[in-house]
């Protein structure tokens, strides 16, 4: 196991319920894992908690099989990259500086990005197609080609898991559908385990191996998407009546309008 | 070229001056070496530090636009030497003493309420108290010169605009070996400086231990500041002015911009006080006044830019 949750339990000071509750979770290498759920469900902290942001109030967290919080920031790093749903553009880089970030946790603090970083660096840009994007500033890209670059970003740290936090929001579907190719073929025998933060039920289905279901905080179901995700389980955690058909082997889910639900 | 400049600029401070000294004896000339010489190369240590410490707290505060006396150093400092002279201690080792003091004050005050739960630093609440330290200080200061008697108005009214006329191989010596070491601090912390840009969170995640950067940066900036303005008074705009005409030139990296704003704020400041030395000889402009005067339209050229993109 790569990363582990046992009955994971996590409150925000002052919020009136927990946003985790007795959450376990574990993924294996190459493994792809979703974890599903409506806005506020808990998936962004169950990525917090996982990644040793913040400290769990009950169960435990296991990275690589050692509690997350004993790992340095810079060991975790070389174990674990993010592509976090927000992040700033206070100073903006060339997308090849942009992407050697990502060496950042395998580079002693004195010494200069040597051969071997410059080449994953390289490595990382040719397996998302963005060597052409490498002389651009990271200001000037479009939503596709940003999510693309801050994906190389995390490549670059040779991760041996990958954690997308909602990847594909502001991407428009062929951009989306071409992140969860490149996602999952990353993941597999050889390469890092992805766990992946979204919202998309019906994309969930198709790629990933196994779901987890977040409802307010609690897990509700996980395991292989055809059995996990139920009309009524969908329908009860998003609030919204939905019909299901299975698509190419995975369920996918066609919501109602609220006139034909209602009768 | 930046390095071209620097000689240069150092050249200049060695040979311009009130008094005029033929080029062949420049160096048995005993202005040049009790007097020039240490003032130059004082100059150049106390602009290098000035845009140093701006270079990083831009960095830290994730702001192209925080310099160094944004978080109440200079009020700090300004209230210690003001204090100083007020009680007749504007010696040329207590007045120095005094606003090292006072702006160490304000940055443990500063530190201490931008302190918020679970001991992490919060850049913008540091920015707040650094804001409302400044001007509490502005208002001590103020009151103190309001009270003061003519002599002691004058000479707060030059200290508070700044000058290199106390300098001496004795401050220098003491500069030497003060400066490298917050330096030497921020040039480690040059790499976690780029990560920082991104935010906290994907920093951290990117293997940043982003508290302890934020502390070392604060700290090696505000040492840096104290001990400038200690020496020299409250030159502005160096250290806001070149970090970023020097991310400009030379992109946002730190592991380059770090050395380029050292070297970019010692010869913009070296030039800058050649000018105070010589414009009105055998008077001396207050170095401050200089450097607000060129930096205040380049700063409005940068505004213009700023807003325009």
């Amino acid at each position: 196991m790569i990363l582990e949750l046992r009955e994971v339990s996590f409150r925000y000071p002052g919020a009136p319920r927990a946003a985790l509750e007795g959450v376990s979770l574990g993924l294996g290498p190459g493994e792809f894992v979703a974890v599903l759920g409506p806005n506020g469900s808990g998936k962004t902290t169950l990525v917090r908690v996982a990644l040793g942001a913040v400290r769990p109030m009950a169960g435990s967290v296991l990275v690589a099989g050692r509690p997350v919080h004993t790992w340095t920031p810079r060991a975790l790093a070389r174990i674990v990259a993010v592509v976090p749903q927000r992040e700033e553009q206070a100073f903006p880089l060339r997308v090849r500086d942009a992407v050697l970030l990502g060496r950042y946790p395998h580079l002693s603090p004195w010494a200069r990005a040597g051969q071997g970083d410059y080449r994953a660096a390289a490595r990382a840009l040719a397996a998302v197609d963005a060597e052409d994007l490498a002389d651009r500033w990271i200001d000037t890209l479009s939503g596709g080609e940003y999510q693309r670059v801050r994906l190389a970003r995390a490549l670059a740290q040779e991760p041996r898991l990958l954690v997308l936090d909602e990847p594909t929001v502001s991407l428009d579907l062929r951009h989306e559908m071409e992140l969860f190719e490149r996602a999952r073929r990353l993941a597999g025998v050889g390469g890092p385990g992805v766990l992946l933060i979204t919202h998309h039920v019906n994309l969930a289905a198709r790629f990933a191996d196994r779901v987890l279901v977040l409802h307010r905080g609690h897990s509700v179901g996980q395991g292989r998407p055809a059995d996990v995700l139920t009309r009524e389980r969908v329908a009860r955690v998003f609030e919204w009546p939905v019909a299901i058909a299975p698509f190419e082997g995975a369920p996918q889910i066609v919501p109602l309008r609220t006139r034909e639900s209602s009768g | 070229m930046l390095a071209v400049l620097a000689v240069a600029a150092l050249a200049s401070g060695v040979a311009i001056g009130p008094a005029s000294i033929p080029w062949g004896e420049l160096l048995a000339s005993p202005i040049v070496r009790e007097l020039r010489l240490p003032r130059t190369l004082l100059a150049f240590i106390v602009g290098g530090s000035l845009a140093s410490a701006g270079t990083g707290l831009q960095g830290l505060l994730r702001n192209p636009l925080a310099d160094p006396f944004l978080l109440g150093l200079s009020g700090g400092a300004s209230l210690g030497a003001v204090l100083a002279i007020a009680l007749g201690w504007g010696g040329p080792w207590s007045l120095p003493v005094a606003a090292f003091a006072g702006a160490l004050v304000a940055m443990a005050l500063v530190y201490r309420l931008g302190l918020v739960a679970g001991g992490a630093l919060d850049p913008r609440i540091m920015l707040l108290a650094g804001v409302a330290v400044g001007a509490f200080a502005a208002a001590v200061t103020t009151a103190i010169v309001s009270l003061a008697e003519a002599t002691q108005l004058r000479n707060a009214f030059l200290w508070l605009w700044g000058g290199l006329s106390g300098a001496s191989w004795q401050t220098l010596g003491v500069m030497a070996l003060y400066v490298p070491i917050p330096v030497a601090v921020l040039a480690a912390a040059a790499r976690p400086l780029d990560l920082l840009a991104l935010g906290e969170e994907p920093a951290r995640y990117l293997g940043a231990d982003v508290e302890r950067v934020k502390r070392r940066v604060y700290l090696a900036a505000s040492l840096l500041t104290a001990a400038a303005v200690a020496v020299s008074g409250v030159i502005g705009f160096v250290g806001l002015v070149v970090p970023h005409l020097g991310r400009l030139v030379w992109g946002h990296r730190h592991r380059v911009l770090l050395p380029a704003a050292f070297v970019g704020g010692g010869t913009l400041l070296t030039f800058a006080d050649t000018l105070a030395r010589t414009a009105v000889a055998p008077r001396e402009l207050p170095v401050g006044i200089v450097t607000a005067l060129v930096g205040v339209p380049v700063f409005a050229l940068l505004l213009r830019r700023w807003t325009a993109a």
